[in-house]
């Protein structure tokens, strides 16, 4: 077994330990920190397999940004597990439907795309720069579909918004774009008084 | 050179790469904690100096054996958990923000060869695993069990998610006109250009044609660090110390420590981004790593200036710089910069 066979056996065993963690673990925080453990193996992973612009990626987008907003959501929310687990066994015959479902989805997509494709073909040839490709690439041959995640992701967001924005508080508040542009001469007024005798 | 590594090969046989991967990083990481630990007896000095005061001076001659002592006493403390603190993600917390300010150096340039791992997308590396700190920062508050803490993690939080949008539109500028997500190649990219011909490099670096999103860079930068005046995370009047409030010991050193990291690492950053890096500002002198760290230590001592002479931001003030100043700032000079390198204008 050569190093990197070694290498990906440590982080495969990492990120299945990591992944069960995600889903058995009973705090919230605690399944949260195993999900950001389970996307930093996963880009390492992904930097064995020389796609080094989807490891990064992954580990700066979802590690460094979404992980962190959900962290964020998590800690705030006062989780009760008991209650969660209460409907546990109803839901499990359709769970386990939806679940075999995708198992079933991904192994096709995988096993026609990847499964007859020998690994030697997937080596990057040296001093070709991956990010190059994939950025020549999005925005030539697959610029429509990029354009369309691009909206769909705007709508999203709009769709965030519009979701929870309840209209504007009646509430009294300072607005610190006005506060800044307060000059000395807005606030006091110096005056010149001639001496007063007597 | 040669002898050393032949001497290697007989030493170690197979295993000399790795070890000489090893004795690299030590190479990069000892000049660091050093240059750290007098940085911060740098900012007492400074700071001292500014306020016209004399600052650290019984420790040694000068005070220059300060960190030493500093270092010592931190590591004979005892590390105390607070009672019902999520203790494993307590310990862990302080690691997970030295280990990211640490590795990112395993990228960082020095001059045209002098370099760990020049891998190509260095500049994205960077970005990918600073990201990675706000979890030590995040998690501490978490897990001290304490109000104080985490109200400072919060606010960290959301700082440091809101200015790296700034931060990362500033730096998709640099790229575009460098044209590599190589730190080296975008050094040497700067090196040539019109006044670089009359010998004026220093006319030619990326500060002079990306103005504001050097300024913007250099803002976000210290907003990103939790510097003063974008301190708020640990502002002493209203939380204490903020997320590592219950910290002691070596356990709060390593906070100290991985603040300080950064700063060096950010402020070599903009250097390289946007000051040259390592090439001389004029013709008839030599590159030389010499011209980085003196760029570095001009950033530096501009972090330590802001400290000394500017009020803390409040808060709503800080995200309103953030999102409704910088962040337009940036998008306006993207497409003014995408509109110059297609007109024939174009100076890259």
């Amino acid at each position: 077994m050569d190093f990197q066979t070694l290498v990906f056996y440590f982080l495969s065993a990492i990120l299945v330990f990591a992944a069960l963690r995600v889903i058995t673990a009973r705090n919230p925080i605690h399944a949260a920190l195993h999900l950001i453990l389970a996307f930093f193996t996963c880009g390492g992973i992904w930097a064995l397999l020389q796609a080094e612009f989807l490891a990064i990626a992954i580990i700066l987008v979802y590690v460094g940004a979404v992980m962190v907003l959900f962290l964020f959501v998590v800690m705030m929310l006062d989780v009760n597990i008991d209650r969660i687990r209460q409907g546990f066994w109803n839901y499990l015959p359709l769970g386990a439907v939806l679940g075999l479902l995708m198992v079933m989805e991904m192994g096709l997509v995988l096993s026609s795309k990847y499964l007859q494709a020998p690994a030697a073909d997937a080596v990057v040839p040296a001093g070709v720069s991956n990010v190059r490709e994939i950025g020549r690439l999005m925005f030539t041959d697959f610029v429509y579909p990029f354009e369309l995640a691009s909206i769909v992701l705007l709508v999203g967001m709009i769709a965030a918004i519009v979701l929870t924005y309840r209209g504007r508080k009646p509430s009294k508040y300072t607005n610190p774009n006005q506060q800044v542009f307060v000059k000395a001469k807005d606030r006091i007024r110096v005056l010149k008084m001639p001496v007063e005798k007597d | 050179m040669d002898a050393l590594m032949n001497l290697g090969v007989g030493l170690f046989g197979a295993a000399w790469p790795a070890v000489w991967t090893l004795v690299k990083i030590v190479l990069i990481v000892i000049p660091l904690m050093l240059g750290l630990a007098y940085l911060t007896l740098a900012e007492r000095k400074v700071i001292g100096f500014m306020q016209v005061r004399i600052g650290p001076n019984r420790v040694g001659p000068y005070g220059l054996i300060q960190p030493i002592a500093d270092g010592l006493k931190l590591l004979f403390k005892e590390i105390i958990i607070p009672g019902n603190a999520s203790k494993g993600i307590y310990l862990v917390a302080p690691m997970l923000s030295i280990a990211p300010a640490l590795a990112a150096w395993a990228v960082m340039p020095f001059n045209d060869t002098l370099v760990l791992a020049n891998i190509d997308a260095s500049l994205l590396y960077i970005m990918a695993i600073t990201s990675m700190g706000v979890y030590g920062v995040i998690l501490s508050g978490w897990a001290s069990n304490s109000k104080y803490a985490f109200l400072g993690a919060m606010r960290s939080t959301a700082q440091m998610v809101s200015y790296e949008l700034a931060m990362g539109f500033s730096l998709i500028c640099v790229l575009m006109v460098s044209g590599s997500l190589n730190l080296v190649e975008i050094v040497q990219g700067q090196q040539s250009g019109r006044f670089a011909g009359y010998g004026l490099n220093f006319l030619s670096w990326n500060w002079l044609p990306l103005l504001p999103m050097f300024v913007v860079y250099l803002i976000a930068g210290v907003a990103e660090l939790n510097r003063a005046p974008f301190d708020v995370a640990e502002g002493e009047s209203e939380l204490v110390a903020g997320f590592h409030v219950e910290y002691s010991g070596m356990a709060f050193a390593l906070f100290f420590l991985a603040e300080y990291a950064n700063m060096i690492l950010v402020a070599m950053l903009t250097s390289i981004l946007f000051l040259g890096g390592w090439s001389s500002p004029v013709g008839f002198l030599p590159d030389s790593i010499i011209w980085l760290l003196a760029k570095t230590s001009c950033i530096l001592f501009l972090y330590l200036w802001f400290r000394a002479t500017f009020p803390r931001y409040r808060y709503d003030q800080l995200m309103r710089l953030g999102w409704k100043v910088l962040l337009p700032i940036c998008l306006i000079w993207l497409v003014v910069v995408g509109i110059w390198m297609m007109s024939p204008l174009n100076i890259w």
